[in-house]
């Protein structure tokens, strides 16, 4: 196990590396750089866009930058960002518990929906609910999340008020930030209503990035559950007169889901990207929405950082996947 | 106490508050502030929440006009050669005391030579106080080669000392980045090693303090009971970061909050008819033009540029692209600014003539590129529909026009360039509602290669420009001013597409509140029904 551990972090050492060329490169690569956006239409002399250009020492030669961007990261040290000034680090770590929160609580959504309703429709394979449910499950992943966002807010938030519209909590909650989680820190607050409205502003941002994950999962269980229902021990269970409720529930999932514990570990990527939109149209203070703002604003440590610290997650939680996986099938381990 | 402690007071304070009654007025701002020093930024957002609530400036632009009044200086003079400027601050003037500063001292002279000083002097320690920073307002509109010296003659007592006769001077000196810092807290800040803070934790003279900053989610300020000019009517304000226009909509319409600015020009019609929104408009202060290159061929010659403005439907595009939300531009100033010329003629719509002009030029079968950006802005919700119209109203004419367009920042600079080939969709929102900040930058010769996206270069025009800069009667510039438009009219460096409209939805219960000309949103003086 040890082994098979070592051998999976050595994988990651040159894919973290591509991540620091693809993230370093990224954002050179876009057209427009900070000091012309900032000049605005207003326009800038040669002479003063070399002098800013040099003050932030983007006129030394990419290579040498690069190598300067590495040096600083194995010292920890993401820069400071070009707009805002703060260290992108410290920034990073601010808006990322709201973005963890949020794609938690989707995950979580999507696995209890998407699992039941994936062994459902393999079970009753061509029925109206296997119809249903894979039909609605290809519009969900087909589904412009930007779109989406805005139509569920104009009919439950606008039309029947249900929901609010956007936000982390009501403005009328005021505590200190203790762990980063609404969720947690409206509980700790002792503020009568604080942890209610927080549950209220999450409920569409959750549904809106859940609605993804939830299609994939569902569509793989399906799958998954099709191909063990056909197995010959689930055909010996049955004959052997074990109740069919057993025999899906234990015998045939059991196995399906390996393959969805892998696809729900991989959804992580696929949230960090749902994260940039979902996180915009509900004015959610995550690293999505400020990734995008520092996008925009050609904020190269900013972006570079923010890539590299999501690659990072993402590898990290694909790596316990890996991990667990090995430990759910021992003949992993040894391939 | 520690820090949280202090902020969990602050939440009780405000609970408490809450308990009396506080009026919180809640603005869904359109986006995140770039810090809480003004200086050395360039965002209207970043003033919204930073110069406007928490600074004032010697000067003040008066509300919904550009006129100068008093602010933090209560009076001045100006000397006969026009070189000195001797302001009297305010005595009696508070710092915010706030969690993270308590003032011993008032307003002083002191407070003034620092906040220019630190954007003035490259060695001065708070010049760099983080790393990469610099002064883009300050320099762009070239205080630094302005500015002599600036001394105290007593402790309520500033001279500016200039380098030559500079008119706008004053209107400068209104601008967020002339905000007045105190000089008290920023040796506090040096003495404790974190001058960084200083952008991140401000401390003002003005009608609202900062309470606490939720990073891109929300800001709290609470009114400042010791303002000079009064406190203002409520006592909590609240900016909900929310980027969507259309999501701000929701929220105003769902009693989220009270104020929004920028609405999508779509949602206008629907925001009319919504009962219980009140919906201001005023004409912006802003020009949107399409810049042909005059040192290009055959774009150098008046006659052609006069010719393919004729060719331009105006009305069509105000129509379909302003959907009604703005007015034809004839001059390149917008009329609200004075000096406006209102004498001059537009040209008049007339394919026929047009075509005839280009032949009388000889120019035959021209193709040209007409630049569309990529961004909409507060001048020009559409530039790429712009530039489709204009591409059906030339090939009326027999211009063939291919349509380009970069991404913003490079489509900035590269139109700056003065062998650029095409002509240029761009324009203008005023900083300081003097004529010279549209006129003199973006026309003058001074501005070829960069804000002069015309690349023209008239000494007549501007002569009577420089001469208007240096002259301190009002009246008197005004006259320069209106000739200069007379000599923009005949040249054409531009044709002068629209003034755009802009629209403040806000909610029935708020009152008080006054539109900026020049764009900015400020609170101090609106009140919330109950």
């Amino acid at each position: 196990m040890i082994r098979f551990f070592l051998g999976k972090l050595l994988y990651l050492v040159p894919t973290f590396l591509g991540v620091t060329i693809v993230a370093f490169g990224f954002v050179r690569v876009l057209p427009g750089d900070p000091v012309l956006l900032m000049a605005g239409e207003r326009g800038i002399s040669p002479e003063r866009y070399d002098q800013l250009m040099q003050q932030l020492g983007y006129d030394q030669p990419v290579w040498w930058q690069y190598l300067e961007f590495l040096g600083r990261l194995f010292r920890g040290d993401l820069g400071e960002s070009l707009v805002t000034k703060s260290p992108v680090l410290s920034e990073f770590l601010t808006l990322f518990p709201a973005t963890v929160e949020l794609a938690l609580c989707a995950i979580v959504l999507a696995t209890l929906i998407g699992i039941p309703a994936g062994v459902l429709a393999a079970v009753k394979r061509g029925s109206w609910f296997d119809q249903i449910s894979m039909g609605t499950a290809l519009i969900g992943y087909s589904m412009p999340i930007f779109w989406w966002g805005l139509l569920l807010i104009i009919l439950f938030s606008g039309v029947l008020g249900w929901t609010p519209v956007s936000g982390r909590i009501s403005l009328l909650f005021f505590f200190p930030e203790v762990t980063g989680f609404m969720l947690i820190d409206s509980l700790l607050s002792g503020q009568d209503g604080a942890f209610g409205s927080a549950v209220a502003h999450l409920i569409l941002p959750t549904i809106v990035l859940a609605t993804i994950p939830l299609a994939v999962i569902a569509r793989q269980t399906r799958s998954a559950m099709l191909e063990v229902l056909g197995e010959d021990y689930v055909r010996t269970a049955r004959a052997k007169g074990l109740p069919w409720r057993r025999v899906v529930g234990v015998h045939a999932l059991r196995n399906a889901m390996i393959p969805v514990v892998t696809t729900i570990g991989l959804q992580i990527g696929v949230l960090m990207a749902g994260a940039i939109l979902t996180e915009t149209i509900f004015s959610w203070p995550g690293i999505g929405k400020w990734m995008v703002d520092s996008i925009f604003r050609r904020d190269y440590p900013a972006v570079q950082g923010g890539l590299l610290m999501v690659a990072a997650i993402v590898m990290a939680v694909n790596l316990i996947v890996d991990l667990l996986y090995g430990l759910i099938n021992p003949r992993i381990r040894h391939v | 106490m520690t820090g949280y402690s202090k902020l969990l007071m602050t939440a009780a304070v405000c609970l408490a508050a809450a308990g009396a009654q506080a009026k919180t007025l809640v603005y869904c701002s359109e986006g995140s502030p770039e810090g809480f020093d003004p200086a050395p930024y360039t965002a209207g957002t970043t003033f919204d929440a930073s110069s406007r609530p928490i600074y004032n400036r010697l000067v003040e632009f008066e509300k919904g006009t550009t006129n100068v009044i008093p602010g933090l200086a209560e009076r001045w003079e100006v000397s006969e050669d026009g070189l000195q400027y001797t302001f009297h601050l305010r005595p009696g003037v508070k710092f915010h005391t706030t969690d993270w500063f308590t003032p011993t001292r008032d307003l002083t002279a002191d407070d003034v030579i620092f906040s220019f000083e630190r954007q003035r002097d490259a060695s001065s320690p708070w010049n760099q106080y983080t790393a990469g920073i610099s002064y883009e307002y300050f320099n762009s509109m070239e205080m630094g080669t302005l500015i002599e010296s600036i001394e105290k003659v007593d402790d309520l007592t500033v001279r500016f000392n200039l380098t030559r006769p500079e008119a706008p001077f004053l209107a400068n000196l209104a601008m967020d980045f002339a905000s007045i810092m105190s000089m008290e807290y920023a040796d506090q800040l040096a003495a404790e090693d974190r001058m960084s803070d200083l952008n991140q934790q401000p401390v003002g003279t003005g009608p609202f303090q900062m309470v606490a900053y939720q990073q891109d989610a929300v800001i709290r300020y609470r009114a400042n009971a010791e303002y000079w000019n009064g406190k203002p009517p409520i006592d909590d304000l609240v900016f909900a970061i929310t980027t969507d226009p259309a999501v701000r909509l929701q929220k105003l319409q769902a009693g989220e909050c009270h104020v929004m600015p920028y609405p999508a020009p779509a949602d206008i019609e629907a925001i009319r008819a919504d009962e219980n929104l009140t919906l201001m408009e005023q004409p912006g202060l802003n020009v949107a033009y399409l810049a042909y290159n005059t040192q290009m061929p055959p774009f150098d010659n008046p006659q052609v540029r006069r010719a393919l403005n004729m060719a331009m439907n105006k009305q069509a595009i105000i129509d379909a692209v302003f959907q009604g939300t703005g007015e034809a531009a004839k001059n390149p100033i917008p009329p609200t600014m004075w000096s406006y010329n209102e004498e001059i003629e537009d040209d008049t719509y007339d394919p026929e003539a047009a075509r005839q002009m280009l032949e009388e030029a000889g120019v035959t079968d021209l193709s040209m590129k007409v630049w569309a950006m990529p961004v909409q802005r507060p001048y020009m919700p559409n530039a790429r529909r712009t530039a489709e119209l204009i591409q059906e109203d030339f090939a009326a004419v027999g211009v063939d026009v291919e349509i380009v367009s970069y991404e913003w920042g490079e489509y900035l600079e590269r139109s700056s360039a003065e062998d650029r080939d095409g002509a240029v969709i761009l324009g203008w929102t005023g900083d300081n509602g003097d004529p010279d900040n549209f006129l003199g930058v973006l026309l003058s010769c001074a501005g070829v290669g960069e804000a002069n996206r015309a690349q023209w270069c008239s000494e007549e025009f501007s002569d009577l420009i420089n001469q208007a800069k240096a002259t301190s009667d009002q009246e008197e510039r005004a006259e320069l001013y209106r000739q200069a438009q007379v000599i923009f009219k005949e040249e054409a460096p531009w044709a002068t597409i629209a003034h755009s409209t802009v629209f403040m939805p806000m909610s029935n219960k708020v009152q008080g509140y006054v539109m900026s000309p020049l764009g900015s949103h400020q609170f101090d003086a609106v009140d919330i029904a109950e």
